[in-house]
């Protein structure tokens, strides 16, 4: 009894394109269930998933959340972001705690890239990587394919440019691995500060400005750029930053009428892209919003499939 | 076809067979009000297309037609193997009050149907839901019956009942397969 | 007190000091060579060790490690790891001062050397702190602790920042003819990275530390060193571009040697695949064009010691997610075969090389006792097995710690027996 993800969600590298296309053929049909007046299936009744979340995020923890409760599972939040509880000690412990207390799912996101891995090697219950330091976020990249594959109807051939902070993003891995593994084109846009200095090993076409990269691109996937980076000195200012690489609405005037433009959120408005921009008709940032949920509905139903323990629960249904 | 296939309903007498079960549907109904016909997926989903345009010859109306996917709602999820694959459930109006006529092309244990019933029910309360099945092979495992039936159609345990359509399988036909009989 | 008479018989006896290669038997008396090469009747008195189809050659040293006592004796004491470099084949270590409470004065290093004693194995010679506390701002009393015994001075652990220090401490220490040895590390260009910057680093979404944190700290110490005169040891070298500045240094006269240890000379920042913290060291295992630089490097003499950087870490805190585990690999039990398996095997080195790195020259640097077998040195001797394969087995390890990257690797080359002034310290079963 395996589920064709295998165990985990780690991350995009690692998957093949048949099982990124799984995901996303599996998640269209779960959209509708957020549109109906009860907003629950029973697939996953009797599993317990945690959402352990070390670091502190909103939107990505409701999305799990709703996407669980709507798949009829118990869940359970634990944040320990801002405890006095050290980093890396742990999580050795935490993953032994779940793993008697008999967790069917586990839900990480951790500043720590790795850290993912380090759980699921220790643990039976499947893991899904939430963002694990500056490494991967898988939920997000596949949820950004599903935004872009819904508007096109295919993702091969089409030219994806991922502007900002690069070398810092998890969100920027994930799409760069799973637009290659679809077969779209991706650049990156940014100083060059911000990127990884082997950026060009990665196959990935590289605008040092903004303007060509509007220019040649028909979807951007902007990301948010954060104060730290001008504090530790990567950038002079976030004031020059916008200046000179923010998407506005004068810069996207070369754009390709039918360009999309993404952002995993949180934007600074008036940093790495203008309010009429993110508000404007090229924005397909709240459909990403609304896939989140349904591609994280989807990864649950698909991994469940390799847990046990389920069966267990199932038996005893309805 | 193999020798332990035998045919129970050929093209024509498939067709036959529809029409009826869609005037008997009409005539239990007492008319087309309040009508909808929601086929399970797959096949399901184009008998009730088929039945409708029964319908809207014989009766000059068209009856509101829904697809239903029960993947999520089966009870025997974990001990099918990997996860099968999810289709497109679309029920385009409200059902509360509405008789819903679940339409199936085989009933056997009645698990898909119980499924249906359970993620219909999420959608709102009708007033009256019946079942149409196109083939009736006995082996129930619930106590599920139903209102009207094309055929019935005697099977074993390890039987297979096949309805084939056109638009899915490219002929119109009803297949009984022995070939699992100790 | 004096040992027995020891007579070691039969073995191939190598000393790339004198130049002795050849089948013979080895006598030690009163702890001291006595002789060594030719075909010797054993006194009555002597114990015999019969070494047909093994190597006898003069004693390894290994002049950079950790044992981490005082202050962490929980995860290595001196005597736990004096005991592990015997069972390596090492008949001396040099400890670098790191301790807590730093080894920064003659005090401490007299600890370091009465614990050493006590443990009769390996010899261990204390090397004192260039700063107090290592913190890189005064010097430390140098002729102090080299009159304790201290063998050289070092701020390893940390580099020392500021350049005017450096000098200093070059210029100082030429009154106590001692070697300075710096980790060569530019803390702004290496701040936060946990691994080599590349490509896998790029992919695995780890801070990189870039190949000039390293290169531009080796070429200011060798220019600190053309200025002062002084002996600058460059601790644990990692990259190509390190080695062209040796190179560079080295052709000017300017007194500047080099370590290099196994692990850089036989894995790449490939090994890191998967988080496994096992692969994660100051300095950062590199690409494999660094990788080749530096073997031949050693073959070449740019290189002029073969060290471990033994840095034992307790198994909680390696068991973390990469960023929050410590630096460090162990490495005296695995050094001699790790050596042999990607040196000598493969051809780029001979066993005379390798023991020449491994043992004459150690001494000659850092004016240590041993490293040849010339009538009266000190009776220190490895012999070994260069051709004996055996699995890794970090349970097995004498060592405190279990933190290697070799777990379950089948390597050629093991210590047999290793003696010290004379004695046997350690005799594999």
């Amino acid at each position: 009894m395996t589920s064709p993800l295998g165990k985990d969600l780690l991350g995009l590298e690692r998957l093949t394109a048949e099982q990124i296309t799984l995901i996303l053929d599996t998640a269209e049909p779960l959209k509708e269930i957020s549109e109906r007046a009860i907003k629950k299936v029973p697939t996953l009744r009797g599993a317990t998933i945690v959402n352990l979340f070390f670091e502190a995020s909103t939107r990505t923890r409701i999305s799990f959340e709703f996407a669980e409760k709507r798949m009829s599972a118990d869940t359970v939040n634990v944040a320990t972001a801002g405890s006095s509880v050290t980093k890396g000690e742990t999580l050795v412990d935490t993953a032994r705690n779940l793993e008697a207390m008999k967790i069917d799912m586990v839900v990480i996101r951790h500043g720590s890239s790795g850290a993912a891995q380090f759980l699921a090697d220790r643990i039976e219950s499947n893991v899904i990587n939430a963002g694990d330091g500056t490494h991967e976020h898988p939920t997000q990249g596949l949820l950004d394919l599903l935004t872009l594959r819904q508007r096109w109807g295919t993702l091969k051939g089409k030219k994806v440019c991922i502007c900002g902070d690069v070398l810092h993003s998890r969100v920027a891995r994930s799409n760069i691995w799973g637009l290659q593994k679809m077969g779209a084109q991706v650049a990156v846009c940014g100083p060059r500060s911000l990127l990884p200095n082997a950026i060009s090993e990665m196959g990935v076409t590289v605008f040092d400005r903004i303007e060509p990269a509007i220019e040649w691109a028909d979807a951007l996937n902007v990301l948010r750029l954060q104060l730290e980076r001008m504090q530790a000195g990567y950038i002079p200012s976030l004031r020059e930053y916008n200046r000179v690489f923010g998407v506005t609405s004068e810069r996207l005037k070369r754009a390709r009428e039918d360009i999309l433009i993404l952002h995993p959120g949180p934007m600074n408005r008036g940093v790495e892209i203008d309010s009429d921009v993110a508000d404007g008709p090229h924005s397909v940032i709240l459909d990403q919003v609304t896939n989140g949920v349904a591609v994280r509905m989807a990864v649950l139903y698909l991994l469940s499939g390799n847990s046990p323990r389920l069966a267990e629960a199932a038996a005893g249904g309805t | 076809m193999s020798p332990s296939q035998s045919v129970v309903l050929t093209a024509r007498a498939l067709e036959r067979t529809l029409s009826r079960m869609a005037d008997e549907i009409v005539e239990q109904n007492d008319g087309t009000e309040g009508l909808i016909l929601v086929g399970i997926q797959r096949r399901g989903v184009q008998v009730a297309q088929r039945l409708a345009a029964v319908i809207a010859t014989r009766e000059g109306v068209e009856v509101p037609r829904g697809a239903l996917d029960i993947t999520l709602y089966r009870d025997d999820l974990q001990t099918v193997g990997p996860r099968p694959v999810v289709g497109r459930t679309e029920i385009p109006l409200t059902i509360d009050g509405m008789t819903v006529v679940i339409v199936d092309d085989v009933l056997f244990t009645g698990r898909t149907v119980r499924a249906a019933l359970n993620e219909l029910a999420d959608f709102g309360r009708p007033s009256r839901v019946r079942l149409a099945v196109v083939i009736d092979r006995g082996g129930r495992e619930l106590p599920i019956q139903p209102d009207v039936v094309g055929k019935h159609v005697e099977a074993e345990r390890g039987d297979r009942v096949d309805v084939f359509v056109q638009e899915i399988d490219g002929r119109d036909e009803v297949i009984l397969d022995t070939g699992k009989r100790a | 007190m004096s040992a027995r008479d020891l007579l070691l018989k039969g073995g191939r006896v190598i000393d790339p000091s004198t130049g002795i290669d050849k089948v013979g038997d080895v006598l030690l008396r009163n702890g001291k060579i006595e002789s060594a090469g030719e075909k010797i009747s054993a006194p009555d008195s002597a114990e015999v060790i019969d070494c047909s189809g093994l190597v006898v050659s003069p004693g390894f040293i290994d002049v950079h490690c950790h044992l981490r006592e005082p202050g962490r004796e929980d995860v290595e004491t001196i005597a736990t790891g004096a005991r592990a470099a015997a069972a390596g084949g090492l008949t001396a270590v040099c400890a670098m001062p790191n301790t807590d409470p730093v080894t920064d004065n003659q005090a401490a290093v007299g600890f370091v050397l009465k614990q050493g004693r006590a443990a009769d194995a390996a010899r261990v010679y204390p090397i004192g702190a260039i700063s107090i506390g290592q913190k890189g701002e005064r010097l430390a009393e140098f002729g102090e602790m080299v009159g304790a015994g201290a063998v050289a001075v070092s701020d390893d652990g940390k580099p020392v920042v500021s350049s005017q220090l450096m000098r200093t401490a070059l210029e100082y220490a030429r009154a106590f003819n001692i070697p300075v040895a710096d980790h060569c590390e530019d803390p702004t260009l290496a701040d936060g990275g946990q691994m080599n910057e590349g490509i896998v680093s790029a992919r695995l979404g780890l801070r990189g530390i870039p190949n000039e944190a390293e290169e531009i700290m080796a070429i200011r110490d060798i220019l600190l060193a053309r200025r002062t005169g002084g002996h600058v040891h460059l601790c644990h070298m990692s990259t190509k571009g390190s080695v062209e500045l040796i190179r560079w240094g080295k052709d000017r006269g300017i007194r500047v040697t080099a370590e290099a240890c196994p692990h850089h000379l036989s894995l790449t920042e490939d090994a890191v695949e998967g988080y496994d913290t096992h692969a994660k060291m100051n300095p950062p295992l590199r690409t494999m064009a660094d990788v080749e630089a530096l073997r031949e490097a050693v073959r070449d003499g740019t290189i002029d010691v073969l060290a471990t950087d033994h840095a034992p870490h307790h198994y909680d805190e390696k068991a973390r997610a990469f960023a929050d585990a410590p630096n460090g690999i162990v490495g005296l039990e695995t050094c001699l075969a790790v050596n042999i398996t990607w040196l000598v095997k493969p051809g780029i080195l001979s066993l005379a090389v390798l023991i020449d790195k491994m043992s004459c020259a150690p001494a000659k640097l850092f004016g240590l006792p041993g490293g040849t077998f010339a009538r009266g040195a000190i009776g220190d001797v490895t012999v070994f097995d260069p051709t004996r394969e055996w699995r890794v087995d970090p349970a097995a390890f004498l060592t405190k710690g279990r933190n290697t990257p070799y777990t379950g690797q089948t390597l050629t080359g093991r210590a047999v027996a290793t003696v010290v002034e004379g004695r046997v310290v350690f005799r594999a079963k």
